[in-house]
């Protein structure tokens, strides 16, 4: 579904991924990990367009999205739902929602996600109406992921759900997760919580400074010793 | 000498000017908001406005109402055109950058106003239905005074709720909050920044159209200080915040009306020193104004 | 030998401004003055905008200053009897000398800039200039109000034409030489620090504000030396001849010749004083409709500005000097420039 080759991007003249290429085929759910500052946030953001690559392509669905613009990539099925939460805070949370549905035509098919968010989150239901920054962190966390749905998402791209969240919300977020596979939404999961990244991933690619230094399925990454030594706490 | 109904007088010539200030000052702090950027050239939106609107008067073959709905289009387009091809190109660049920008496409239209049209101020002749004099609630009055204030209002009530209830408002609102994430939303954000610039643009002409009705004259300078002094009230209201610039713009009015009508002859030529001083005051003691909470960096 | 070179230069400019002074015409005379006068105010302008990072709207006032002040104190007494007859005695009955005059409008211009900069210092980016704009307007109405200090919308004219090449290129010199030192001092360096990054120059001891402060309050003295110079060029001076045209046209200047190089100023200052005479011609020639096509000279710079802004942001030097620029084409090394150009923090995003 989704295949990078050879992605250079830069700040500036900071090389911040040199040359990295992954792929991610549908119905998976891949994990991105690797230490802060590694590259993993610029990797999202230069799928999803917020940053142009220097050098490199990047294909959805055999098209070529490395150059279009962001909004161009969001209805093509990309969806970013970026690190931090970042919700409008003085949007109600039904505005959030609205707002990311808002480019699709057909209405039925946002209703039927709008239900979907609402069932997969009920405290967004009860809060509908409020403001957006009067959420809890973790409310928070669901109302993005929440809004990444209303986009209607072929390809979702997670940057660190469990940031600064309780343990007991990552899990449930994590549950969310695992089921919107089943609803057929493929993810691209980048996590500093590398344990339970590779419990949930079917494959993962390790960053580490711009390169990927590893990549394989999950379960053959948790036991390489390289990978326990550096992210799962040995 | 402070009889009532001088009194009355003042309060609608504050409400005149109140609403021509906040028209403008709306349009102001929607640009703010979204891209941070103080529009120099938006005063001279209001210019750009009266000229059209004085076009179509003299034109006589078009009805009068035309010369208040003409000029909106025009101006919008014109506003939609700065924002692409001055401003775009430099999103991302220093503030100061765009502030530079700004203030030479003020200076292209107040020159190019100037070199074509001239600096003789062109008289407004109103037609004669704006000229009468009514009396409301007691109190004696132009219509056109009663026109300012009413249309002012329905302007603002449309744009509040425009930005509340629709689609577009609410990227407009999401926009002045994050625009990157907007665009993730699957925003086209260019495009909601265009329709900020026209309505703001659209605003201004009306506030420069009013503006030329109540002054009865046109000149390519006339934008310019009304433009500072909406800046001022877009301050005091709380810059960034629509519902600010609405405050600010009658404050300013009632502000600057009243010091001219009850300080002494001799002060009140202080006029203009007035306005600028309270908005060095706003900024030094409470940058975020009455009604904003917007950025901290400004200290 | 290398030690004398600037003396050399400042001496071959002051020999030539003699020369022009004897041999050329009151035209030619006027036009170098106002270059220099421009090169002053470019000059001062850019330590604040260009190598402090203070984008400051505020020349025009601190011009209006040195000006008026200049004025009252060399108008000789018996016309201050007539014009000014409100004026306090000790101000009414002396006639100063035209350095003092000058020096004393600078004096008040750095109290001026002293008591105003410490709180507006405190903003930042376009509030700051915002701010500045609303002193110049202050000033403004001030001037026409103060009927008794400055005759209001009359303004005060018959000055004494004490404004001649040898003093224009004397100034300028002393102007270009003083900012080239600060600049190019621990405490330009430390300007440029704040410039670029104030969090992380405080931390290595700047002392923030008051790098800006004195970079604020030095441009303020010298822009008003330029004020007293144009006062007693043109002999007259009403309180429009300081709007926020001139602001415009200085802060032209110092983006176009580019923030953060004192030779750039130059250059912006030597462009915007032969362009409006170049053009001069072409405004009454290319008449529309018999009228002179007045404006033509402001819609060209403002293109101009537009120009730059769009496509070359840091302007015709950036933050070269013209020695680097001829060591560069010269191919030696010289120490490099430690930050990147203004116009360069466009992001891609």
């Amino acid at each position: 579904m989704l295949t990078i080759q050879d992605l250079h991007v830069y700040y500036g003249r900071i090389h911040a991924l040199k040359g990295i290429s992954l792929e991610v085929r549908a119905g998976e759910i891949v994990a991105l990990i690797g230490s802060n500052g590694a590259g993993k946030t610029t990797t999202l953001a230069a799928l999803s367009g917020l940053l142009r690559p220097r050098s490199g392509v990047i294909y959805f669905e055999d098209k070529n999205i490395t150059h279009l613009p962001v909004h161009q990539i969001v209805r093509l099925g990309v969806v970013h739902c970026p690190e931090g939460r970042q919700v409008f805070a003085r949007l109600s949370v039904a505005e959030n929602l609205q707002l990311a549905g808002a480019h699709r035509s057909e209405r039925a098919a946002r209703m039927r996600d709008l239900q979907r968010v609402y069932e997969l989150f009920p405290i967004l239901a009860q809060r509908r109406n409020q403001y957006a920054g009067t959420l809890s962190g973790g409310e928070q966390q669901m109302l993005a992921i929440g809004r990444a749905l209303m986009s209607g998402p072929r390809l979702l791209l997670l940057d660190e759900p469990s940031l600064g969240l309780a343990p007991m919300i990552v899990e449930s977020i994590f549950r969310v997760i695992e089921a919107l596979r089943c609803d057929g939404v493929t993810v691209l999961l980048v996590e500093q919580n590398a344990y339970r990244a590779l419990q949930l991933a079917d494959r993962a690619y390790v960053l580490e400074t711009g390169c990927i230094k590893i990549h394989g399925p999950a379960r053959e990454l948790m036991d390489n010793s390289a990978v326990r030594a550096a992210y799962l706490g040995g | 000498m402070f009889t009532p109904s001088y009194l009355a007088q003042q309060i609608v010539n504050a409400l005149n000017m109140g609403s021509i200030y906040a028209l403008v000052a709306i349009g102001l702090t929607v640009v703010y908001g979204i891209l941070r950027l103080i529009n120099f050239a938006h005063g001279d939106m209001m210019t750009v406005g009266a000229y059209v609107a004085l076009a179509v008067l003299t034109s006589l073959a078009l009805p009068a109402w035309a010369a208040l709905v003409i000029p909106i289009f025009v101006v919008a387009a014109v506003g939609v055109l700065i924002e692409r091809f001055a401003y775009r190109p430099l999103r991302g660049a220093p503030e100061v950058a765009m502030l530079i920008t700004s203030l030479a496409v003020s200076s292209l239209i107040e020159n190019g106003a100037l070199m074509t049209l001239t600096a003789q101020p062109r008289p407004v002749r109103l037609p004669a239905e704006l000229t009468q004099r009514v009396d409301v609630l007691g109190i004696n009055i132009a219509v056109m005074d009663a026109v300012i204030v009413v249309l002012a209002l329905v302007l603002m009530v449309g744009l509040s709720l425009f930005v509340r209830y629709t689609a577009i408002g609410i990227a407009m609102r999401a926009c002045s909050e994050n625009v990157r994430v907007t665009q993730l939303m699957g925003v086209d954000v260019n495009r909601v920044i265009a329709t900020a610039f026209a309505i703001s643009a659209g605003l201004a002409a009306v506030a420069g159209v009013l503006w030329s009705g109540k002054f009865g004259l046109v000149d390519p300078f006339m934008g310019f200080v009304p433009g500072l002094k909406a800046f001022v009230a877009a301050v005091i209201g709380g810059i960034g915040n629509i519902a600010g610039a609405m405050l600010g713009g009658y404050l300013l009015g009632f502000a600057e009306v009243f010091f001219v009508a009850f300080m002494p002859s001799e002060i009140s030529g202080y006029r203009d020193a007035f306005v600028f001083a309270l908005l060095l005051v706003v900024l030094l003691l409470r940058p975020t104004g009455l009604l904003g909470a917007h950025e901290a960096s400004r200290a | 030998m290398k030690r004398f070179l600037p003396f050399l230069w400042m001496a071959a400019v002051m020999g030539t401004a003699g020369l022009a002074q004897v041999l050329l015409n009151d035209y030619y005379q006027r036009v170098l003055a106002v270059l220099a006068i421009n090169v002053i105010l470019a000059v001062s302008l850019n330590l604040t905008n260009g190598f402090s990072g203070d984008f400051s709207l505020g020349p025009a006032a601190f011009m209006a200053i040195g000006a008026y002040t200049s004025a009252i104190l060399t108008l000789p007494a018996q016309t201050k009897a007539i014009a000014l007859p409100d004026l306090p005695p000790w101000l009414g009955q002396i006639a100063l000398p035209f350095p003092v005059a000058t020096l004393l409008g600078c004096v008040l211009a750095g109290l001026v800039a002293f008591v105003v900069g410490l709180p507006v210092l405190r903003l930042r980016g376009h509030y700051l200039a915002v701010a500045t704009l609303g002193l110049m307007v202050i000033l403004q109405v001030v001037a026409l109000n103060w009927q008794a200090l400055t005759r209001g919308a009359r303004g005060i004219s018959g000055l004494p034409p004490f404004t001649n090449l040898l003093w224009a290129y004397g100034w300028m010199l002393i102007t270009v030489l003083v900012i080239w030192r600060i600049v190019y001092s621990p405490l330009g360096r430390a300007m440029m620090a704040v410039r670029e990054d104030e969090l992380a120059a405080a931390c290595r001891g700047v002392r923030v504000f008051r790098t800006r402060l004195f970079a604020f309050v030095t441009s303020a003295i010298f822009t008003s030396v330029a004020g007293a110079l144009w006062a007693h060029l043109i002999t007259a001076i009403t309180p429009s001849s300081f709007s926020f045209l001139l602001t415009f046209n200085v802060v032209a200047m110092v983006v176009i010749g580019g923030m953060g190089s004192i030779s750039g100023s130059v250059l912006g200052a030597a462009l915007m004083t032969l362009l409006p005479e170049l053009l001069r011609r072409v405004e009454t020639a290319l008449a529309i409709g018999g009228q002179p096509l007045y404006g033509l000279s402001q819609v060209v710079v403002a293109v101009l500005m537009l120009a730059v802004m769009l496509f070359r942001p840091q302007g015709l030097m950036g933050q070269r000097e013209i020695g680097d620029v001829i060591a560069l084409l010269l191919r030696r090394d010289r120490p490099t420039q430690p930050v990147a150009p203004v116009g360069e923090a466009r992001r891609t995003a």
